[in-house]
């Protein structure tokens, strides 16, 4: 199991070392340091083995974490429960920065000792770490033997995620479908690959402990009551709007948040869960068939001479005309050699940026089945290089108002027998957004 | 608030002021302190002359404060034990606070604090905790059961931790089930045998049931342990598997990943021909796939492990090559694993695809990562026969590109696909050769000029290309000068005309100018073989090689299987048993896959039996063309006195062993059955890496230069110019003392009848033929080793089937593992007439020069005699190294157990004997393998025996009888794990006889 939690600045400096085991010793510290961060390569393994020692690191924004092991534990487990960590300490105190750190460095031992016991990760979920370690000292004096026993038997218990006894006043859900499609496109235009990762995000306001049944257009649970004649799910709770796209989609595969009864859903396909309180995540899924490519890159790159390169960009919009694109970003790559460049475009604005080697157009909004064009002139300094200009591939960022993948939310019930509101009386919305992950067309 | 203010302070007296802040009265101002000395412990500043101070701030309502105080006790408590002790009562009051989370502190702590005096006190509140009415507590306290384990095993087994904590399997709360799984697993790691988690359909049914309640973390323990249990048939084992499948959907990679592992595990039983088993085959593809998609470091490890996976079930992954397409802007790591993955997974199907990607990689940045795809296409080229064209011009665009490293990496590949598809590519070599100027790596000039050798025919300035080399020859790597030996030795062959200074040159280089013994041989052998029957030279030389295999880096399937059953830890992410790289006692055990039995599957996993069987080299006799090599040696290099003992050394793997291993493979071909070598040898005639040994010889000159070519070769020898002293010259002198017992082959033939009551239950193996007669002109030799109060003797049998009479006889040997050597000469005093025999006894000493031999016991023996030198090689048992004080004291025995790394054990079986342990005792003590001390648990008898070689190495062994059980289990120990597999074969060949 896990040995010692070191988390570092980016010069190398311990702000938190919590050793665990006693195989752990303090020269572990220093050995990350000189031969990590100070080595300041390329990462080129995540997990770097120094004197029979293991070290998992993982850096956000300047800030080194790293588990250290001399066991075969698991490797898995030990990089996902440093990712909690991270969410853990984002839910407490806010961005992960050597300034929050330090700020709060009695609260995250507080936090390393209830999350992590000789190794071996606990319950990590923040509403419960939350019912009783707070950033203002911890609570447990004033409290009754009821509180803490409940404290106790959630930590501990089958709903760890949610606490007893929440109320609100107007019971609210919003759902995000929020959805990043993957392209990888031939310069004439084939399809390489291409992939959709969907999130369901909820953002839950509920009173008491609700039991939730979330639908989706599943082609799986579609098929199935397509065969079976049973419309009573369908169109009365829509959300969605269904109003057109595909009936039902193929999901590849989905995982789901540890609130969702995975026993059921591999027996039936219906997901039921109680939600943590506030913001989680649902779901995951991917999608790889009959995806909805939002935009499409036709490159054209010449090169005149050996000091002259013309390159003309066609994009196109492939959705429907009533729907806008927002934060439209091409990325053109120019090679190292680059000393000018002169760009023409159509719409929006266009700019070489020489510390990215990069040509960068931006283009605030797009409606649907729209085309814009740019071309550029760039002129290279001679080299003696031999080696060829890479030609990175051309990348592209945006955001649309629809799920790509064709999901769509078909219901979410709420039920809670024990309080008097009934599903009805719940305020539900729900939200696509589609975003480019990475989506390239080679040139 | 703010507390970074306290990592701010640094001035000098710091201390001093904190000891005064520590004692106020105020609660504030304590608490401040505090926080300031664990800070300044922190970024590592010692702050342990505080303890008194700290410790006494630890009676106080204020949690937080006495969590910080906590923090630092559990930091400083070792280094100040007296100290600690002041802390005890407030522990042992804590843990009967009302507060649950103030009981689970103080336990969780106290296990933390690695102190006798304070562990003693821990054992009452541990017991009530275990078993108190809050589920946090016992769930605390069921880790602190490990803690307590880890710090004093005899304590917990004492008093009777451990059956609580089994108790607690059977909890409510799914939590603390969770827990005590996680605690027995640790602790039942470091007793392999116990059956300390004692996994039965029960205990399985509820922590199935646990499974779907407890927190992602518990799932993952849960699931880890499962892994551990064999089904007992194929039902249950499929009901398992239906119960962890939904595991698959979670959210948590680690829970994935576990569940893979049990799944991939427990597949081994279905029977194939199962519904359910194709089901599963096509569950496990989308999870896996999605683990792509988690965060760059978990797709890592899960990369590894598929690539795993792949290896082992490549039908689960087959049609999902396009996940693999490496991203612009993936880490190198991924990108790199990616690559990999890529060519296990590249078929006739997908081919074109994948080399339409594997070209768009060869021009990206990563110097690394560009060299790999440029090897990648070759070994498509390799695998995927249709695409070979393909493959060959997409390297020749690659190579155009003139890009120093693509040029080399594609010359080097390029040079295999000539050897996988001989007489197709070859018009590309003109290409090649334009690009000569430009190979500065070794690897590269090597396959350069392989290629040039090779088809020396078809290239008219061969000469002067070689020639070329010739310049620098001394500055060169070894593989490039061994390269441009062999390849000028060919030109000549392919045309001698031009050619025959060139090859005088390099001859003179490669024997007399150079250190290298490698270089040194291979030129004298060229040498000999051209001086003496170029015809014979051309067979060998120019023969047909072997096909290399298609199948690249492919894991040894083994460890293989070990690694499937560590999948998702560290041991699945190096590609090593976690024996290689985990102290300690922990994780030792070789966990392997168990398949169903007796469904046909045994072809699946052909190594379950046992690992003796698969891991017992071959015994046969090495071919006689092995000796040739290291006979010649023999008398090329001065023996060095006494040698250190070869088994410390790895460096001793001189010479012979690379010619042997493979060297001369592609000189001379076999038409025999050739093996086939992996491509792993980048260059067509690098070494086998050794630990591929014992692998059959890989040819038999008997066959490629039939018997007489042998004979006028050995004949040659003594007149050969560079030859020092010929086999005539008698052996080094007798040592004064062997002497007097050993006056002639047949005073020692009475000595044998004699002698019979001294070496009562000294196993001899029976004699066997050594040197079949036909081999060597009539003579025939078989024999045996024996050990006899303390001298080692060879006794053979000469028999004489020729019609000649022989005498003049000597015998000389290779350097060998422990230096072995005869101790006087050969007394064989009568010429031997035509169908006569005679015994003779050699007395052998263990001060000869020093080689490590594969096997390790491995002798190469040249016998001369008026006609002729014969060569053979026989095996002696390694008992006959056994010292008659090899019986250690029994603390030594202990200290040295300990004290030899765990990575240095291996584990054999011996199957079928039926001897008791006295028995088996008394068998071993006549061979000095000495019984040190006996223990029988639960019906088994443990024997800890000890023997010492000749060169002083201890080998200590654990020997398990089972009453009834006629397999026995043997572990040995020893710092030369080299030796174990010898001294297994001896316990095996000493109990059976």
């Amino acid at each position: 199991m896990i040995g010692g939690l070191f988390i570092y600045n980016h010069k190398g400096e311990v702000l938190i070392s919590r050793v665990y085991r006693d195989d752990i010793g303090r020269n572990a510290v220093d050995a990350f340091r000189v031969n990590v961060i100070h080595a300041r390569q390329q990462v080129r393994s995540p997990v770097t083995n120094i004197a029979r020692t293991s070290f998992f690191h993982v850096k956000r924004s300047n800030i080194w974490l790293a588990a250290v092991t001399k066991q075969n534990v698991n490797a898995a487990m030990v990089f996902e429960f440093l990712y909690k960590m991270c969410d853990v300490m984002t839910a407490y105190f806010g961005k992960i920065s050597e300034e929050n750190i330090k700020n709060n460095f009695v609260l995250i031992y507080e936090l390393l000792d209830e999350i992590l016991d000789f190794g071996y990760p606990q319950n990590s979920e923040t509403g419960a770490l939350k019912t009783f370690i707070t950033q203002q000292g911890i609570k447990g004096q004033s409290q009754t033997k009821e509180e803490q026993s409940q404290i106790t038997s959630q930590v501990t218990g089958q709903i760890g995620w949610r606490r007893e006894g929440i109320k609100y006043r107007r019971n609210e859900l919003f759902l995000d479908v929020l959805e990043s499609v993957n392209l990888l496109m031939s310069p004439q235009g084939q399809v390489l690959s291409a992939h959709v990762s969907g999130r369901v995000v909820m953002k839950s306001y509920l009173s008491g402990m609700p039991e939730c049944k979330f639908g989706m257009n599943d082609k799986i649970v579609i098929d199935k009551q397509g065969k079976g004649g049973t419309t009573e799910d369908t169109g009365k709770s829509d959300l969605g709007g269904g109003s057109s796209g595909k009936q039902s989609i193929a999901i590849d595969d989905c995982t789901f948040h540890q609130c969702v009864r995975l026993s059921k859903f591999d027996s039936e396909r219906s997901i039921s869960f109680i939600p943590p309180d506030g913001e989680y995540e649902l779901m995951r899924y991917r999608t790889t068939k009959d995806i909805i490519l939002p935009f499409r890159v036709i490159p054209l790159v010449r090169e005149v001479g050996r000091t002259k390169l013309e390159v003309k960009v066609v994009i196109k919009s492939n959705f429907k005309p009533s729907l806008l694109a927002q934060k439209i970003e091409v990325r053109i790559p120019t090679p190292l050699n680059t000393s000018g460049v002169q760009v023409i475009c159509m719409k929006g604005k266009a700019k070489y940026k020489a510390s990215e080697n990069a040509i960068v157009w931006k283009i605030k909004r797009m409606a649907g089945m729209k085309e814009s064009q740019i071309s550029a002139e760039i002129e290279l300094l001679p080299t003696n290089d031999k080696k060829k200009w890479a030609r990175p591939p051309i990348s592209m960022n945006f955001e649309v108002p629809f799920a790509p993948s064709g999901l769509k939310v078909r219901y979410l019930k709420v039920f809670e027998s024990k309080l008097n509101y009934s599903d009805h009386d719940v305020i539900k919305w729900v939200r696509y957004i589609g975003r480019s992950g990475i989506y390239e067309t080679r040139c | 608030m703010t507390d970074s203010k306290y990592f701010t302070t640094t001035k000098k007296g710091e201390i001093f002021e904190l000891k005064a802040e520590l004692n106020s009265d105020k609660k504030e101002k304590k608490k401040e302190a505090v926080k300031k000395v664990i800070a300044s412990m922190t970024v590592g500043k010692d702050v342990s002359a505080l303890f008194p101070d700290v410790v006494n701030c630890m009676q106080t309502d204020n949690l937080e404060l006495k969590k910080l105080v906590y923090l630092y006790l559990m930091n400083y408590a070792k280094s100040q034990p007296d100290m600690a002790i002041m802390a005890v009562n407030t522990f042992v009051k804590d843990c009967e606070d009302l507060n649950p989370l103030i009981r689970a502190l103080a336990v969780r702590t106290m296990g933390c604090i690695r102190v006798d005096k304070i562990t003693e006190y821990l054992c009452e509140p541990l017991r009530k905790c275990l078993k108190d009415e809050d589920p946090y507590v016992r769930k605390t306290a069921a880790v602190c059961v490990a803690k307590l384990h880890d710090i004093n095993a005899q304590l917990v087994e004492d008093q009777g931790f451990l059956d609580t904590l089994k108790d607690l399997i059977s909890d409510s709360n799914p939590m603390v089930v969770a827990n005590a799984v996680a605690a027995l697993s640790e602790i039942a790691e470091s007793h392999p045998n116990s059956n300390l988690l004692d996994l039965n359909p029960q205990t399985i049914n509820k922590l199935l049931t646990a499974l779907n309640e407890c927190t992602e973390w518990g799932q993952i323990f849960i699931l880890d342990c499962l892994a551990n249990y064999s089904p007992r048939d194929d039902r249950e084992s499929q009901s398992i598997c239906e119960r962890v499948t939904p595991r698959l959907s979670h959210a948590n990679s680690a829970v994935v990943l576990s569940a893979v592992k049990v799944l991939m595990k427990f597949m081994e039983m279905l029977p194939k021909d199962l519904d359910y088993y194709g089901t599963l085959l096509k569950k496990l593809a989308p999870p896996l796939v999605t683990l792509l998609s988690a965060e760059p470091e978990l797709q890592y490890v899960a990369l590894r492990n598929i690539n795993l996976i792949v290896q082992r079930r490549p039908e689960i992954l087959k049609h999902e090559m396009k996940v693999f397409f490496v991203k612009y802007n993936d880490p190198i790591y991924v990108k790199l694993e990616k690559l990999d993955i890529m060519i296990r997974l590249a078929s006739q199907a997908n081919i074109a695809q994948v080399l339409a990607e594997l070209k768009e990689y060869a021009t990206e940045v990563d110097v690394d990562f560009v060299r790999k795809a440029v090897r990648a296409i070759g070994r498509c080229a390799i695998k995927v026969e249709q695409s070979a064209e393909r493959c060959v011009s997409t390297l020749l665009d690659l190579i155009q590109t003139k890009v120093n490293y693509v040029v080399q990496e594609a010359i080097v590949v390029i040079k295999d696909i000539f050897r996988k598809y001989p007489n197709k590519y070859e018009s590309v070599i003109a290409t090649l050769c334009e690009h000569l100027e430009s190979l500065d790596e070794p690897e590269a000039r090597a396959a350069m000029i392989w290629i040039v050798g090779e088809y020396a025919e078809r290239i008219d300035n061969a000469d002067e290309l070689l020639e070329s080399f010739l310049e620098g020859f001394h500055d060169e790597s070894t593989q490039v000068q061994l390269q441009l030996l062999t390849a000028i030795v060919k030109l000549f062959l392919k045309k001698p005309t031009e050619t025959q200074e060139l090859v005088q040159q390099v001859l003179s280089l490669a024997t007399q100018d150079s250190d290298n013994p490698d270089l040194r041989d291979r030129g004298y052998i060229y040498w000999r073989l051209l001086s003496t029957d170029p015809v014979a030279a051309k067979e060998v030389v120019l023969a047909e090689k072997p096909l290399i295999s298609e199948e690249t880096d492919l894991i040894e399937p083994t460890l293989l299987e070990e690694l499937i059953c560590h999948i998702g830890t560290l041991a699945s992410v190096y590609h090593k048993p976690p024996s290689a790289f985990v102290e300690g006692s922990r994780g030792v055990q070789h966990k392997r896959l168990t398949s169903s039995a007796g469904s046909g599957e045994s072809v699946e996993s052909p190594d379950t039996g046992s690992a003796a069987v698969s891991e017992a080299p071959p015994t046969v006799i090495p071919s006689q063309g092995d000796l040739l090599g290291d006979l010649l040696n023999l008398d090329l290099t001065p023996p060095t006195s006494t040698g250190p003992p070869p088994t410390t050394a790895p460096g001793m793997q001189l010479g012979a062993m690379d010619l042997l291993g493979g060297g001369l493979d592609s000189l001379i071909g076999d038409e025999s059955e050739p093996p086939p070598i992996p491509l792993r040898t980048d260059t067509p005639q690098s070494p086998q890496p050794p630990h591929q040994s014992p692998s059959p010889p890989h040819y038999s000159p008997t066959e490629v230069a039939p018997g007489n070519h042998t004979g006028s070769l050995g004949g040659d020898i003594g007149g050969s110019p560079a030859m020092g002293t010929g086999f005539g010259a008698p052996p080094a002198a007798m040592p004064a003392s062997f002497n007097a017992p050993i006056s002639g082959g047949l005073d020692d033939l009475f000595d044998l009848g004699g002698g019979g009551g001294l070496t009562m239950g000294t196993y001899i193996p029976p004699k066997s033929v050594w040197l079949p007669a036909m081999k060597a002109k009539g003579l025939e030799i078989s024999g045996t080793f024996v050990r006899r109060s303390g001298v080692i003797q060879m006794e053979m049998t000469l028999n004489n089937k020729a019609m000649s009479v022989m005498s003049d006889f000597a015998i000389q040997f290779n350097r060998n593992s422990f230096g072995l050597a005869p101790a006087g000469p050969l007394q064989i005093l009568t010429p031997i007439s035509p169908n006569q025999s005679i015994e003779a006894a050699l007395p052998l000493s263990t001060v000869g020069p020093v080689m490590k031999m594969e096997p390790l016991n491995n002798l190469q023996v040249a016998v001369k005699n008026n006609i002729d030198v014969f060569y053979f090689s026989c095996q002696y048992p390694i008992s006959m190294l056994f010292l008659e004080d090899g019986k250690m004291e029994r603390q030594v025995f202990l200290a040295t157990w300990k004290d030899i790394p765990n990575e240095n054990e291996s584990q054999f079986q011996i199957k079928d004997c039926h001897l008791n342990s006295d028995a088996a005792s008394n068998k071993l003590q006549g061979s000095n393998i000495f019984t040190i001390a006996k223990r029988t648990v639960e019906g088994q008898d443990m024997l800890y025996q000890s023997m010492k070689l000749t060169n002083g190495i201890w080998v200590l062994a654990e020997l398990r009888v089972q009453a009834g059980n006629p397999n026995y289990t043997i572990s040995l120990k020893c710092r030369a794990p080299e030796v174990s597999q010898c001294v297994f074969q001896n316990y095996e060949t000493v109990l059976k006889n």
